[in-house]
């Protein structure tokens, strides 16, 4: 069938109900275009990325690095992983965009627009590592569901923005201010107006801390689009869904915070450990605030072939969550022996170190290297899959790549 | 195939009224449609596989389809593995909280058909590595 004339035949009356769509980006769509919703639009394109990135999710937007394309320092948007709640804003224009501070424990609701946030305060550029909660998520036995993370949904880029706490001190918050929750312009998959994707927040204590940023700029740009343009809550070290993207207002609670995906299993692990497959009641569950200490070995990728008496260098970075990394060790034999890399000391704090080291195999055969990094107070990696918890969180286990010496 | 292009004609004309705000009349002639796409039969399987959506053919495609795609993607299906137990906990809390509508008996074919298509696979404490793509470093 000849195309115009379907589409001279189609009319518009009942069916809205149809088709619940991708993402729409007005401004980004050449005059004239149809996205055909049986046509998976290009994300790779739409959203600047390489083509190595992995796609877990088409709707809502999920989509993870591997482990060789983080070998940057400082994480460049094509290898940065998407991880969506919900769809991404139709309507963005930061020179209408506004933040609104409100909540029960607000001296009195107060609103900046963008561009007075930029005038009025001091700018400050950190480089911020953010982990996704799930990362990991697709080694949980019994299987934790949810987007199947393996390694890559973490990345470490400058942000630039304005402290939340010299913002805060302008506003002005009473002291029974207990958190600060976010809220942006994401729809809810449903597309129900009045259902948000997610809402979550950080204890003021966080929110207060130097590093804690309402970002409008991302490697020195905009912030792209999927990654919460005009203006996003950066929250270093702690579960990236604490950096609300595409942010419109904040709430200053006298309580926990208690929007979209606080409560029940979403970003919570049970207080105590369980076994695997345990259920567990919702009173049992806390929420996850600073991530656990953690490495990944980026250079060089995994599979890995080379000659009998050839040195293997590696590289790669480690991280902490609130706290610093003291040490990255690596073994070549599945853990029996260890010997230490040279780590780099953080360009600031939240920011991950880069580690090293040249590595000479003694004979022929196949290799696992091995990383496993320790905090400041003494956490290393575990081997093996830490705490099992029902959604698949935290899983810090040490990072393996695949070498044959030949 | 004539009701599947109306489908796809209308599905594209919702699509451009949401981003112009317009009238449909007058965008028709502004529309082009990508060829080939509008010939991708909707219910075709490939090698035991629903092109459209990636989902595993087998009883109850069509009713996963038909409301399990509606707002989110097949993508979130399949890449999860769950039991019964599990499958049925995630449509009650889409039933409860993300406005997933009452499935009636197409429910016990839906779960029948995941825990069919998309069981868990043992895994253990710790997989050995897998598909390695060996490579010269030089």
């Amino acid at each position: 069938m000849n195309r115009r004339d379907f589409t001279k035949k189609a009319g518009l009356a009942g069916i809205s109900s149809i088709v619940a769509t991708d993402i729409v980006f007005r401004e980004m769509m050449p005059k004239g275009y149809v996205p055909l919703a049986f046509q998976d639009p290009d994300p790779f394109k739409m959203f600047q990325k390489d083509q190595q990135m992995v796609v877990l999710n088409d709707r809502p937007w999920n989509m993870e690095a591997q482990a060789h394309l983080l070998n940057d320092a400082v994480t460049p948007n094509k290898y940065m992983f998407i991880r969506n709640n919900g769809l991404i804003p139709e309507e963005l224009d930061e020179a209408t965009w506004t933040l609104t501070f409100e909540g029960e424990s607000v001296k009195s609701s107060k609103q900046y627009s963008l561009a007075d946030l930029k005038k009025k305060f001091k700018h400050h550029t950190y480089q911020l590592t953010l982990e996704c909660g799930g990362n990991g998520r697709s080694e949980f036995d019994p299987p934790a569901k949810g987007n199947q993370w393996t390694v890559g949904a973490v990345s470490c880029a400058e942000w630039t923005g304005v402290r939340l706490k010299d913002v805060l001190a302008d506003v002005g918050f009473k002291e029974d201010t207990v958190y600060v929750g976010y809220y942006g312009a994401d729809l809810h998959l449903s597309r129900n107006p009045n259902k948000h994707p997610i809402s979550r927040g950080v204890p003021l204590h966080k929110a207060m801390e130097d590093e804690t940023l309402l970002a409008f700029q991302m490697n020195g740009e905009d912030i792209p689009l999927a990654h919460g343009y005009p203006l996003r809550l950066v929250v270093g070290g702690w579960p990236a869904s604490t950096s609300g993207k595409w942010l419109h207002t904040l709430t200053l609670r006298n309580q926990v915070h208690d929007g979209e995906k606080m409560q029940g299993s979403s970003y919570r692990v049970p207080c105590e450990t369980v076994a695997p497959g345990e259920k567990v009641a919702d009173a049992d569950m806390c929420i996850i605030e600073s991530m656990p200490v953690k490495s990944l070995i980026t250079g060089p990728k995994t599979g890995a072939v080379i000659n009998e008496g050839q040195r293997l260098d590696i590289s790669g970075h480690a991280w902490a969550g609130d706290l610093a990394v003291k040490g990255v060790d690596y073994s070549i034999d599945f853990g029996s022996t260890w010997q230490p890399c040279s780590v780099a000391s953080a360009v600031n704090r939240l920011a991950w170190q880069h580690f090293k080291a040249s590595i000479e195999l003694p004979k022929k055969g196949y290799y696992e290297i091995w990383a496993r990094a320790e905090d400041t107070k003494g956490n290393r990696q575990p081997m093996v899959l830490p705490g099992w918890n029902p959604k698949g969180y935290l899983n810090n286990a040490c990072h393996r790549i695949a070498v044959k010496v030949v | 195939m004539t009701g599947m292009a109306v489908l796809l004609a209308l599905t594209a004309l919702v699509i451009m009224a949401r981003y112009l705000n317009r009238p449909s009349e007058l965008l028709e002639e502004e529309i082009q449609v990508e060829e080939g796409a509008a010939d991708l039969d909707p219910n075709a399987v490939v090698n035991g596989v629903h092109v459209r959506t990636g989902l595993v053919d087998g009883p109850g495609l069509t009713e996963v389809v038909n409301n399990c795609t509606t707002c989110h993607s097949a993508k979130l299906v399949t890449q999860n593995r769950m039991g019964e137990e599990q499958w049925n906990a995630t449509i009650r809390w889409m039933q409860e909280t993300q406005g997933l509508w009452d499935l009636g008996q197409n429910h016990t074919v839906i779960v029948n058909y995941l825990i069919t298509q998309y069981p868990p696979i043992k895994k253990g404490r710790r997989a050995p590595l897998s598909n390695i793509e060996w490579y010269d470093l030089k």
